[in-house]
């Protein structure tokens, strides 16, 4: 039974040692603690603009209305989408299980700040208004206004670099800017996000993103191509079995993937072509490694300075595994008073860096279960290293 | 006390049988050092310690007194020689048999090396923490009594660094005493003390020791304490030369 078994644990509780051992000196504690925090923040920020990056590098992709997407096999990323040809998308449309497609045009275009002209490259999605591209349901009545020439919605998560636009809209303003050479009227905004490829968005027609293409500065690609094509099935279809007819069907100028595969490709690129992924771990282990020297050198001088009594408690009996559990209580005790400020200062810049960056950074569960075992390893090899000094404590050399 | 010369066998008490005999030494060598260095520091020694006696053991500096005091207390590998305490061999001893021998004896040394961390009333609770059949309140409430029997009920949250070296010196009885022991070592428990505080503190440890049924060995320079003893022993160069029966 839990409550006897508790009440057990509680008659069997001894001196807390570990604690009055830690609280004895509080300055050092603080000390300590304010290490381990450090460290702790050090790792929150690496490994969170890690996910962040990876969230963020498929923040476009997942709003993709889509079952199956088509790709060139000579993109590799959303940095360096190519086009194949606009006719492979409506070869695959005669597969009985696709409902509908959808050609969308993607790629950079060079954006001026409607406020102080300097140019700025941001993503530009052009397709046909009357198709549902993007699982926004904001679009539903801004997408027809689109039909206009010359007309764009701009992704209010955009930064502020790009200019003050989404307040000029909320005012009233007429909001007009250059895309490369041409002129361009917001008529909405939405909520999309920025990303580590893309620091702004905006979304107009494939008849006005092709005149990006002629414009100095502009996207260059013929108007038979697209970047990507999308399909939605029937419902009940298999996207995977679909994909797999795809390949062995369509010729190589083309690359037919399942919405998943669309975001593994995207991700995969982050994670394994580049040196980002590497570099934001190899940060957060700088921070283990911060955190292990200092709660090693506290523990450690904390064995050194209790030596004697260790060794005195040797004598009165205690064990040296008693003890080595007294050391690593204190290793515990370090770890949980060091994480919760780390934590606590985590969520404040998390916030920061939204605000300011517009970079998806989250405190998940995940993460701060991850951060919290990195600084309990952290602690416990500090305190299993820490503990070799205890074997000095000799209790016949304390007479 | 008159002391006279013995031969090393007087020291023994043949006739003790084992549930009176809380030590029995015979033939106890102990070296230290390797090679050239190597110095013979206890050569032969014969001994007994019967329960809720009170020896004294004496001597010059470096005779061996400390070293015979650590063996006995299983804090030393017994190198030769057939050492038993509390009825159990300490020659060979796995170490969970030696640390079982050190939790039945109570130890208090010259500089009583309380936990600087802990308050009096949580030292004394270290060594009653020892016996885990005992429920944490027990344990508490005999660390209270203990405290209050060496007069220190009111300094029970107390530090070591705000207690006297008298006041700390009791702490670190009530401390051996707290795990109740059968047998209680003592090095030079005087020795930090002045006079007077060092005698009251030897009264209050034979006091103690003999309403708790301790048998006691204690180390000890000063000619002031030796009328506490039963038994006074004198070593010298590795050996017990001498001894005295109290008076």
């Amino acid at each position: 039974m839990l409550p006897e078994r508790l009440l057990h644990l509680w008659q069997r509780r001894r001196v807390p040692l570990a604690w009055m051992l830690l609280t004895r000196q509080p300055v050092r504690l603080a000390v300590a603690l304010a290490g381990i925090s450090f460290a702790g923040v050090l790792m929150f920020l690496q490994l969170g603009f890690r996910d962040a990056l990876f969230e963020a590098s498929i923040t476009i992709h997942r709003l993709f209305d889509a079952d199956v997407v088509l790709i060139s096999p000579r993109s590799t990323s959303s940095n360096a989408m190519q086009a194949f040809p606009r006719r492979r998308l409506y070869q695959a449309a005669g597969w009985q299980e696709v409902a509908s497609v959808a050609p969308v045009r993607w790629n950079f275009v060079q954006w001026k700040n409607p406020e102080t002209g300097k140019p700025r490259s941001l993503l530009a999605l052009g397709f046909d208004p009357a198709d549902s591209v993007l699982l926004l349901p904001e679009l539903e009545t801004m997408q027809p206004k689109l039909r206009l020439g010359n007309r764009v919605l701009y992704d209010r998560l955009s930064r502020k670099e790009f200019g003050p636009v989404p307040e000029w809209f909320e005012q009233g303003r007429e909001v007009r800017a250059q895309v490369g050479d041409v002129e361009v009227k917001v008529e909405g905004l939405v909520r999309m996000g920025a990303s580590f490829s893309a620091d702004g968005n905006l979304i107009t027609s494939d008849r006005t993103f092709a005149k990006f293409r002629n414009s100095r500065g502009g996207v260059g690609t013929t108007n038979g191509s697209i970047e990507l094509g999308l399909l939605r099935l029937h419902p009940g279809a298999d996207a995977e079995a679909l994909v797999r007819q795809m390949q062995a069907v369509l010729p190589p100028d083309v690359r037919p993937l399942t919405k998943d595969q669309f975001l593994a490709f995207e991700q995969n690129y982050w994670k394994s072509s580049t040196s980002i992924g590497f570099i934001f771990t190899l940060g957060a282990a700088m921070g283990v490694v911060v955190g292990s020297v200092i709660v090693y050198q506290i523990l450690f001088s904390d064995v050194s300075d209790h030596l004697a009594e260790y060794a005195t408690l040797k004598a009165m009996g205690y064990s040296h595994g008693s003890l080595v559990g007294v050391v690593m209580r204190e290793a515990l005790l370090l770890a949980l008073l060091g994480y919760f400020p780390s934590w606590v200062a985590g969520l404040g810049l998390y916030a920061l860096t939204r605000s300011q960056t517009m970079i998806p950074i989250a405190m998940t569960q995940a993460m701060a279960t991850t951060v919290f075992c990195l600084i309990l390893g952290m602690c416990t090899a500090s305190g299993l290293l820490a503990m070799r000094k205890l074997n000095q404590a000799d209790p016949a050399e304390i007479f | 006390m008159a002391a006279h010369s013995a031969s090393l066998d007087a020291f023994a008490q043949p006739g003790l049988d084992a549930a009176t005999t809380r030590v029995h030494i015979r033939g106890l060598n102990h070296w230290f050092g390797e090679g050239e260095q190597r110095c013979h520091v206890l050569q032969g020694i014969d001994l007994d310690l019967r329960a809720r006696e009170i020896v004294i053991l004496s001597g010059p500096s470096g005779c061996g007194k400390t070293t015979l005091l650590t063996l006995m207390g299983a804090l030393r590998a017994v190198q030769d020689g057939d050492v038993q305490v509390l009825g159990e061999q300490l020659r060979g001893a796995s170490q969970v048999v030696l640390r079982r021998v050190r939790r039945r004896i109570g130890v208090i040394f010259q500089g009583h090396n309380l936990l600087r961390c802990l308050t009096a009333e949580q030292n004394v609770q270290m060594g009653a923490d020892l016996n885990r059949q005992l429920p944490y309140r027990e344990r508490r409430l005999r660390s209270h009594q203990l405290l209050r029997e060496v007069g220190l009920a009111d300094q029970l949250g107390k530090l070591p660094a705000a207690l006297s070296g008298g006041q700390r010196q009791r702490v670190a009885i009530a401390r051996a005493l707290a795990a109740e022991p059968h047998l209680l070592l003592a090095d030079e428990p005087t020795a930090a003390l002045d006079s007077h505080t060092g005698r009251e503190v030897v009264e209050l440890l034979q006091r103690m020791v003999r309403d708790h049924g301790c048998s006691v060995l204690m180390v000890t320079h000063d000619p002031r304490i030796l009328d506490v003893a039963d038994r006074l022993l004198v070593m010298e160069d590795g050996r017990i030369r001498a001894m005295a029966a109290a008076a």
